[in-house]
């Protein structure tokens, strides 16, 4: 679990959402540090075979922090800076642009 | 083995699929490719199974498409058996958006000559645009109509390919990559390729090398008159479902991704991508699927086509007499894969082309 | 021209070479993905998230006098913007806050620094499973450290990091360096070059007995690891052998770290030529004395030419800027030689520690190239080692036909954390040298980019939709 060392209580806060959940985090973090400062370490769940995955690099090359950020899917956490009333979502599968992302079953089908 | 009965110069979708052919029919054979960085038009396919459109005028090839496309749902099947390997083929049927009006009765005329020479073979239907709609909601919803047939279908093109040559190679076929054919001479009793690896004496020879079979057909007395066509591709995210059908624009994969194309430019040799066609590529398919508006390519692609003067097939036979050799060439591969494959190759064994395909005979253009 | 130079990338090159190019009258126009100046070495160094200025140290705070010449050189800075095409002609397009748009300038550098070499172990893709850059980079920005995190792997930046968690009075649980004890024969061959840069050797033994005093576990000779967890709830454990015998670490938290390599992505797509560098193990432009590259238009510095460091990258992109300011016709070759003597030698002392460090922790080849065949080598296609062993039995030729046949590097990030471990994996399959075996071909847009945005640099005299031929 990550903590807060930086020793500056004072830093302004904004207001965001995480799957609903609202949360105050300090103005400058990424939407990756907002998830790893609320306990979270999986951002989404890969569309070949389901399985979680969270940040890594946190420097924006790996594009393993993809999240939905005011229903626009596959954002990179780590390069997006949150920002009041910002509404982030975990990302299963695909994502479907604007609205809740729900599991999409994507097989050789189509 | 420095010799062989048989040896195919390329190994893209043409020279794969004959491969293939020619392996399952017991033949010993030898296929010759390029390296890694190499031109490959069979890594910028869009994968298209299309029937739609091809051959109102030549109704040798319309002929030849439609019997590829009737023996693809089995060649798909017994690629799966013996490779392993799900090339995701399917054949719902394929839709051509039409962009305007008048797109869209020219296109009516045109397949209704298709059809008039395919003795009824190439079924199909004009849509008008609430019909369009009707098979694809998410279209924009202003397109003023387009043409559905049931013949179209659509593959992975790079899984084709690994299949096919994977397919080759259990069929005891000796795939050599890094074997950049240089020269190939003709002896008494077949020939002599010098590769970039060294010599390959082999009894026949076939010319399967895309824009390559420009250099290597006269040192067979072979015609390949080529010209090479430059397409660019761009390549979605994995998105959720938005398209039932392929069309030429664009396609949704096994994968989830779309992609995006149909473009032609003359760029000699050069196979790089350009932002003005890609953004021309990207306003074209948000004005045909507006949800793309918001959705990220992962890739850009751009690679070579193989064009005839005429744009069909060209298919040749050394005429002297002596050892054989062949060359073929076509921008239809992957449609034509099963044709190629189980119709052209055993034709190869016997030494004749069937006199169906002589209007694909290279010296039509000499008339 | 809306500039004569553009730079890309804020690191330690980038601004020098900026600070630079303005002295000498150009015109400049710099484009960085972050929001602030800095790079990754320099993250955030004009608005330090810690209050304690002990916890990064001294190294990190020396890089606020270069921001700061930086923000006060009259260089353009577009902050939070993208580069995803250099255009043969030298056009420049770039991604910004949702819309693209292009530069044309005369010359090209760029300057987009390193990452973390891929360490491709069993679990890696778990979460909770992190680079230490990424460590290092919530530290810097905002202030976050995990307790008990277990640290693997090896080289200065992994040490460094460690120390720095010790300051901010973090708890490491342990540190598994896998550096195999060969590697200080090998390396004592380079030590006149070692002794050169004897102030980093000083600087990292302290670090390193300071580490040692704080009681942390560091374990030797690790030769295997395992993160072992599962997907839902992330990494449990860290499974490592070590002189033979095999043991396990209880952790949420594991931060892996073999190296930093040059960011070739842009440079690659931009046709600029790269030769395989055994020493580092890694991808390097093709350069002149000057870091121009084989694009007469394009000149590359900093760790993107080759891993030098912070110093040597700001060096390298001031010298850079010299040849440049000369081809663009603003000082003559006998003035950029007279500036640039003092840099040149700075610089030669700078590099004479490289060959000892990249010696002394040169990744061994189980951790570059895995061994079973289920780890994943590519994380965004899911492609393991197996598929690849299957596919290259199969007659597959190289990176290029491994992508095509298995979607290997087919995923949003381009190679980038697979790239390095295929080029390896392809050369050994197929018996050839790994320059021979080559690289992904890499193209624009280098990153994943908007079609909305990118529909809007559409000429409204489309020409495609004239009659085209298909595809298939």
């Amino acid at each position: 679990m990550f903590q807060d060392v930086s020793q500056r209580a004072d830093r302004a806060t904004v207001s965001i959402t995480i799957d609903g959940v609202i949360h105050q985090v300090p103005e400058g973090y990424t939407v990756a540090a907002a998830l790893l400062a609320t306990g979270r370490n999986a951002s989404r769940s890969t569309l070949v075979s389901g399985q979680s995955r969270g940040p890594y690099c946190l420097m924006g090359v790996c594009y393993e922090c993809l999240v939905e950020v005011d229903g626009i899917p596959n954002r990179q956490g780590c390069m997006t800076e949150v920002r009041d009333g910002m509404a982030i979502r975990r990302q299963q599968g695909v994502g479907v642009v604007g609205q809740a992302t729900e599991q999409q079953e994507v097989g050789d089908g189509r | 083995m420095n010799e062989c009965d048989l040896a195919i110069v390329g190994g893209g979708m043409v020279g794969s699929a004959l491969g293939y052919g020619l392996a399952r029919a017991g033949a010993e054979v030898v296929m010759l490719d390029q390296g890694d960085r190499d031109l490959r038009a069979a890594r910028g396919n869009f994968g298209l199974l299309w029937v739609q459109g091809k051959g109102a005028d030549c109704p040798a090839y319309a002929h030849w498409t439609l019997l590829s496309t009737r023996l693809w749902p089995s060649f798909a099947e017994e690629l799966k058996q013996l490779t392993g390997i799900d090339v995701q083929y399917q054949r719902r049927g394929g839709i051509h958006y039409c962009l305007d009006d008048r797109e869209l009765s020219d296109y009516a005329d045109e397949l209704a000559r298709q059809a008039a020479v395919s003795d009824g073979a190439f079924q199909y239907q004009m849509l008008d645009a609430r019909e369009l709609q009707a098979f694809e909601p998410n279209l924009a919803p202003d397109l003023p109509g387009g043409g559905y047939s049931p013949n179209d279908g659509h593959v992975n093109p790079l899984f084709l390919l690994r299949a096919l040559q994977a397919g080759f190679v259990t069929h005891g076929g000796s795939y050599r990559p890094r074997h950049s054919v240089q020269s190939i001479e003709r002896l008494a009793d077949g020939f002599l390729l010098q590769t970039e690896q060294g010599e390959l004496r082999a009894g026949k020879v076939i010319l399967a090398a895309g824009l390559d079979n420009q250099r290597l057909a006269p040192m067979l007395g072979l015609q390949q008159p080529l010209h090479p066509q430059r397409g660019q591709l761009l390549i979605t995210e994995r998105l959720p479902p938005l398209l039932k059908y392929p069309s030429i624009y664009l396609r949704q994969t096994g994968e989830g991704t779309i992609q995006i194309g149909d473009s032609a430019e003359n760029s000699g040799l050069d196979d790089s991508n350009t932002v003005t066609v890609m953004a021309e590529l990207a306003a074209r398919a948000i004005r045909l699927l507006p949800a793309l508006r918001q959705r990220r390519i992962v890739r850009g692609w751009g690679a070579l086509r193989v064009l005839s003067p005429d744009g069909y097939p060209l298919y040749d036979r050394s005429a002297e007499a002596g050892p054989q050799a062949f060359a073929f060439s076509c921008h239809s591969g992957v449609t034509l894969a099963a044709a190629h494959a189980l119709q052209l190759a055993p034709m190869l064994l016997q030494g004749e082309l069937d006199s169906s395909l002589s209007a694909f005979c290279p010296r039509r253009f000499q008339d | 021209m809306d500039a004569d130079l553009a730079i890309v990338g804020a690191g330690p090159a980038g601004m020098a070479a900026a600070v630079q190019a303005r002295q000498l009258g150009l015109s400049v126009v710099l484009l960085d993905e972050q929001p602030r100046a800095g790079g990754q070495i320099y993250r955030n160094i004009e608005r330090p998230a810690l209050r304690d200025r002990a916890i990064l140290g001294p190294d990190y705070y020396a890089g606020a006098q270069l921001a700061e010449a930086f923000r006060d050189s009259g260089c353009r800075h577009i902050s939070g913007a993208t580069v995803w095409q250099i255009t043969p002609e030298g056009q420049l397009f770039y991604s910004s806050e949702g819309a693209s748009a292009s530069l044309n300038c005369r010359h090209v550098l760029i300057a987009s620094g390193a990452q973390e070499r891929p360490m491709p172990i069993p679990g890696w893709t778990l979460p909770g499973v992190m680079t230490a850059g990424a460590a290092q980079i919530l530290l810097k920005n905002p202030g976050l450290a995990a307790q008990d995190a277990v640290f693997a792997g090896s080289g200065p930046l992994l040490y460094l990091i460690v120390w720095q968690y010790l300051q901010a009075g973090i708890r490491v649980k342990a540190v598994l360096d896998t550096m195999p004890a060969g590697n200080y024969r090998s390396a004592l061959r380079q030590l006149g070059g070692a002794l050169r840069g004897r102030h980093y050797l000083i600087k990292g033994l302290k670090l390193f007995r300071e580490i040692k005093r704080a009681g942390i576990p560091f374990i030797r000779g690790v030769t295997e690891l395992e993160a072992l967890g599962d997907s839902g709830s992330g990494v449990s454990q860290v499974r490592y052998r070590a002189k033979g015998r095999q043991a396990l670490i209880d952790t949420r938290q594991l931060f892996l770290h073999q190296g930093v390599v040059p960011n070739v992505n842009l440079a690659m797509a931009s046709g600029c030529e790269h030769r395989w560098n055994d020493r580092q193990l890694c991808w390097t432009p093709k350069l002149d004395p000057w870091g121009q590259s084989s694009q007469s238009h394009i000149s590359i510095a900093g760790d993107g030419s080759g891993i030098g460091g912070a110093v040597a990258a700001a060096l390298r992109g001031r010298l850079a800027v010299q040849q440049i300011a000369c081809l663009l016709g603003r000082q003559t070759a006998a003035q950029r030689d007279a500036s640039s003597r003092q840099w040149r030698r700075q610089l030669q002392r700078e590099l004479a520690f490289r060959p000892f460090l990249d010696t002394l922790y040169r990744p061994t080849e189980p951790f570059r190239k895995p061994v079973r065949e289920e780890v994943m080598v590519c994380r965004c296609e899911e492609v393991t080692l197996g598929d690849i062993r299957a596919a290259a039995a199969q007659g597959c030729m190289g990176p290029n036909q491994l992508k095509s046949f298995t979607r290997c590097g087919m995923g949003p990030c381009q190679g980038r954390q697979c790239g390095l471990t295929v080029s390896e994996l392809m050369a050994e399959l197929n018996q050839q040298p790994v320059e021979d075996s080559g690289y992904y071909r890499l193209r624009a847009p280098v990153k994943p980019l908007n079609l909305g945005e990118l529909a809007t640099l559409a000429d409204p005299a489309a020409t495609i939709d004239q009659e085209t031929a298909n595809e298939h």
